[in-house]
């Protein structure tokens, strides 16, 4: 997973104390998900077991293609996510924001009414639910 | 499978923008 998508580079604080403070890293472990231009895009501080990990490296695959405007792929990494890591805590941000790339690419505004209705009846108690009750009809 | 980390930020950083790919930066103080 992390070959197949990323250039991995770990810094370590007793041999590079440095790149800490030019990245503002102020915990262990901290991950940080960049852009090909070098643009910060994703934070992760603190650990996370095996399968929010993937999900998060996950989650991070899509905001970096959504926010370069390519929404097909951003769809598909957040899919991808739901069907596979449905029981972590980055589903139902993964189920909004497949929704909102799905809209972005079509501008189909009726993903968004469904994705409200998916995400309260599956993750009720999660922020994104909330965040997508004004979609509700 | 291990990863095969680079340690050196600025050449991945080059090698990120020339090939077109992201990087996963991992702050760690654990043990070696």
């Amino acid at each position: 997973m992390i070959h197949q998508n990323f250039l991995p580079v770990k810094a370590h604080i007793k041999e590079h104390p440095a790149w800490f403070y030019r990245f503002d890293a102020v915990w262990t472990p901290t991950v940080l998900l960049l852009d090909s231009t070098g643009k910060e895009r994703v934070r992760l501080e603190g650990y996370l077991p095996n399968n929010d990990f993937v999900a998060a490296l996950m989650s991070g695959l899509g905001r970096i293609a959504f926010v370069h405007k390519e929404y097909a792929d951003a769809e598909r990494w957040y899919g991808d996510l739901v069907a596979r890591f449905g029981n972590t805590h980055f589903a139902a941000e993964a189920m909004y924001w497949r929704a909102v790339a799905h809209y972005k690419a079509t501008n189909d505004h009726t993903v968004l009414g469904k994705v409200a209705e998916e995400l309260r009846n599956t993750y009720p108690s999660s922020v994104w639910a909330s965040k997508a009750i004004p979609w509700l009809h | 499978m291990g990863v095969n980390w680079s340690r050196d930020v600025d050449q991945t950083l080059a090698a990120a923008k020339e090939q077109f790919r992201p990087i996963l930066l991992d702050f760690s103080a654990a043990p070696a």
